[in-house]
């Protein structure tokens, strides 16, 4: 950070005291670093390669649905401009690129930075250089619940915690002598998880019978798969990241073993994926997961008017598949960014905007998450989307069961 | 004095202009661009300490970055936990890894060319997962963040002095990065040029013919495996206080790879070898990585490709040209292209006079 040098302080005291002597001021507009009258400048971390390059696409979604708001006139006439750097999920390359967005790009805020170990990596430095960590797209739960602690961060979807009590519940409920195993990412993704689902299951936690990691850097989860199939598990949670996923839910068939049940989480079951294990040989019997967004494979929002518009926009991206549940998301939280902005109007600076997203949330309207779902924060409450549903794999689509339920105030 | 001066060979002038001009230039850039040329600068001492293996001792390693990985980790060990000054640690990292490095030796003797590449290769890859079991010392996986350094009074009163600004974190990074820098160029430039340095060449270039002349085989080796390791461990111990993050996945295999890139590229066995080579190897992932998508006449499905496919693309294709255009390295490269205009010159100079050149292999 650079001082203000001593001419500059003259010169800016000559001014506060010109504008003193003049009595009144023109009605001056609050900006802040990054925020020109034309430009509002975000940046980006995501891992654009790497294990786990299948949320790369994220980002560019994103920068579609700010095409398409640049396409009709910006806000208040400033256009978003959206730098995107690959981070390879590296969170020593995370550290290196968010300082190159912060000190030599000179952004307003980073939004939609990917991966939990990465934007743990820079939540500090964020913090102490006062730069909104806005959205962050991640579900650890530490987003919402440290909001006191790092008043310049704030998550966006659910939290890893509440989607693995909904899970427990479902457990409790439905399979109450399930024989768990748990393959979780080791890092604070699948703890993440792990901690959620031992919590939700309270005194019923010893039904997980064994609990097996991978690094992110590992090659495949094979054998971690038959370990647990050896341990006599028949209810298999796969807290893992996309390639992963794939790779336990293919591991699965070639051991034979279709009677287990499993339990997809949120952030690797898009149909893309799941269909990639399909075309790998995955029989993917017995798979649940939960959702919040409007899955674009889906049939039944066909002539709905959020997925029309949400086609309109992901047509701005050449790269991106519509079909890819990933590229919803990406467009959804763009959504509530705009909207945030929207809202902050002539007020643009750095605290401001961090307030509204992290206090005043309550976004009734966005088209892209399942009808229902409300994007709410509030002075308690730091978790702006806690609504989810569960939903069953039928052989070729998922589908919802049930009805949304709310977690909020559930994570303490 | 003023006699030696003016003897003294180009080489001793592209020196000092050369230290002049990295001690200026972070006044010139931005606090941004300072920290990444204190982590190029950190690749420099890295592979300096591997040119001393490989190119003056001719072991072969593809371990670097686990040595890395251990200066990083007692570093930030030491000022995280025991809250010591990170000045103070580098150096203790730096001996500690040494240590470790001379001990590797022991086994390494056994092994040769193919078989020592292998084995240091497994230490690579086993050391970002050995880091993540000890939790309670290394914060397994989720690594250990430390605090910026501040810069002490007299440098920012110095550079101030000089800029009119305030000196950042960053910057005073890059100097301390520049010192030990200059401090250990000068250690590989003295070493390489006495006993300890003919001895380790004589047993790269044959080491019966070595054993023969009463080199200590297995002294130079293990000697040789420290020292390096000593470069690797500060260098280390220098990229946690410049990225104020060290976790296990910072040192992944492909840094130990980058190393030996890098000194290959720089040019083995040569001192200035190493500076380039690390300037190299830290901006060419970056740049190839940020330039391509930003080319308008590439059409759009080869750019999309290629960033998809990563920066690994087109550091791939870079490095395949330079090593058909530049075998012996940036180095190689320019001191053939010295001599070749250097002849040229004399040649022209010859035919005018009417002498005959002298055989160069005699000068």
């Amino acid at each position: 950070m650079r001082q203000i040098g001593p001419r500059f302080a003259a010169i800016a005291a000559i001014f506060v005291t010109l504008a003193a002597c003049g009595g009144s001021a023109a009605p001056t507009v609050a900006t802040d670093v990054g925020i020109s009258s034309t430009e509002i400048l975000l940046g980006n971390t995501n891992a654009l390669s790497g294990p786990a390059a299948a949320y790369g696409t994220i980002s560019n979604a994103s920068n579609a649905y700010y095409t398409y708001v640049n396409g009709q006139g910006g806000i208040n006439g400033r256009k978003i401009t959206y730098k995107i750097l690959d981070d390879g999920y590296v969170p020593a390359n995370t550290v290196t690129l968010t300082k190159q967005l912060v000190e030599q790009d000179k952004v307003f805020a980073i939004f939609g930075g990917l991966g939990t170990q990465d934007q743990t990596s820079v939540r500090d430095y964020m913090n102490a250089q006062k730069v909104p960590q806005i959205f962050v797209y991640t579900g650890a739960t530490t987003w919402g619940l440290d909001y006191s602690k790092y008043s310049y961060t704030i998550g966006w979807i659910p939290s890893y915690q509440a989607e693995s009590h909904l899970y427990a519940q479902d457990i409790l409920k439905n399979h109450a002598s399930a024989q768990i195993g748990v393959l979780y990412q080791n890092d604070d993704y699948g703890q993440d998880y792990l901690k959620g689902l031992k919590d939700g299951l309270g005194s019923s936690a010893s039904l997980i019978k064994d609990s097996e990691s991978y690094d992110v850097t590992a090659a495949s989860v094979g054998s971690q798969v038959a370990t647990l199939k050896a341990k006599g598990v028949d209810t298999l949670f796969l807290f893992s990241t996309p390639k992963f996923t794939v790779q336990a839910l293919v591991a699965v068939s070639k051991l034979n073993w279709d009677s287990v049940n499993i339990y997809v989480n949120s952030v690797s079951n898009p149909k893309t994926t799941i269909g990639a294990a399909k075309t790998a040989g995955a029989a993917l019997k017995n798979v649940t997961s939960v959702a919040y967004l409007k899955d674009p494979t889906d049939p039944q929002w066909a002539n709905d008017a959020g997925m029309k518009l949400y086609k309109t926009i992901i047509a701005n991206c050449s790269t991106c598949d519509a079909n890819n549940g990933f590229n919803i998301s990406g467009v959804a939280a763009a959504w509530t960014l705009v909207d945030v902005l929207k809202k902050a109007g002539s007020n643009l600076t750095r605290r401001n905007v961090m307030d509204i997203a992290a206090t005043q949330l309550s976004e009734t309207d966005n088209p892209f998450v399942l009808p229902g779902v409300v994007v709410k924060t509030s002075s308690t409450d730091h978790f702006p989307i806690s609504q989810m549903q569960e939903e069953t794999w039928n052989g070729a689509g998922w589908t919802l069961q049930g009805t949304l339920i709310d977690t909020r105030g559930t994570i303490k | 004095m003023l006699q030696r001066i003016r003897a003294a060979p180009p080489r001793y002038w592209l020196v000092v202009i050369a230290v002049l001009f990295f001690a200026g230039f972070p006044t010139v850039i931005s606090s941004f661009q300072a920290a990444q040329w204190a982590n190029a600068l950190i690749l420099v001492i890295a592979i300096m300490g591997l040119n001393i293996l490989v190119g003056y001792s001719g072991q072969l390693s593809l371990g670097h970055g686990a040595f890395m990985a251990l200066g990083a980790y007692t570093s930030a060990i030491l000022a995280h936990r025991y809250k010591m000054d990170y000045l103070l640690t580098v150096p203790i990292a730096g001996l500690l890894t040494g240590l470790v490095g001379f001990l590797f030796g022991v086994p390494a003797l056994r092994l040769s060319a193919l078989y020592l590449a292998l084995a240091t290769f497994a230490l690579a890859v086993v050391t970002p997962s050995l880091i993540k079991r000890p939790v309670a010392l290394t914060n397994g996986v989720n690594g250990i963040i430390l605090l910026p350094p501040d810069p002490p009074q007299f440098a920012k009163d110095a550079f101030s002095a000089v800029t009119g600004t305030v000196m950042t974190s960053e910057q005073w990074t890059y100097y301390v990065t520049f010192a030990w820098a200059l401090l250990l160029f000068w250690l590989a430039w003295n070493l390489v040029r006495h006993r300890s340095g003919r001895a380790m060449r004589a047993l790269r270039d044959g080491e019966v013919a070595a054993a023969a002349s009463g080199v200590n085989i297995a002294g130079y080796k293990m000697l040789a495996f420290g020292i390096s390791a000593l470069y690797a461990g500060i260098a280390g111990s220098l990229f946690g206080m410049s990225s104020g993050f060290v976790s296990p996945d910072s040192f992944p295999v492909g840094l130990s790879i980058q190393l030996l890139v890098g000194a290959v590229i720089g040019g083995l066995a040569s001192i200035p070898g190493p500076l380039a080579g690390g300037i190299f190897a830290y901006f060419l992932p970056i740049e190839s990585n940020q330039w391509v998508p930003a080319q308008t006449w590439i059409p759009t499905q080869i750019a999309s490709t290629v960033e998809k496919a990563g920066p690994a693309v087109t550091y791939g294709a870079i490095l395949i040209l330079i090593m058909i255009f530049a075998p012996n390295g940036i180095v190689g490269l320019v001191t053939s292209g010295y001599e070749r205009l250097r002849r040229r010159l004399r040649g022209a100079a010859d035919r005018e006079t009417g002498q005959a050149p002298p055989d160069p292999q005699t000068v």
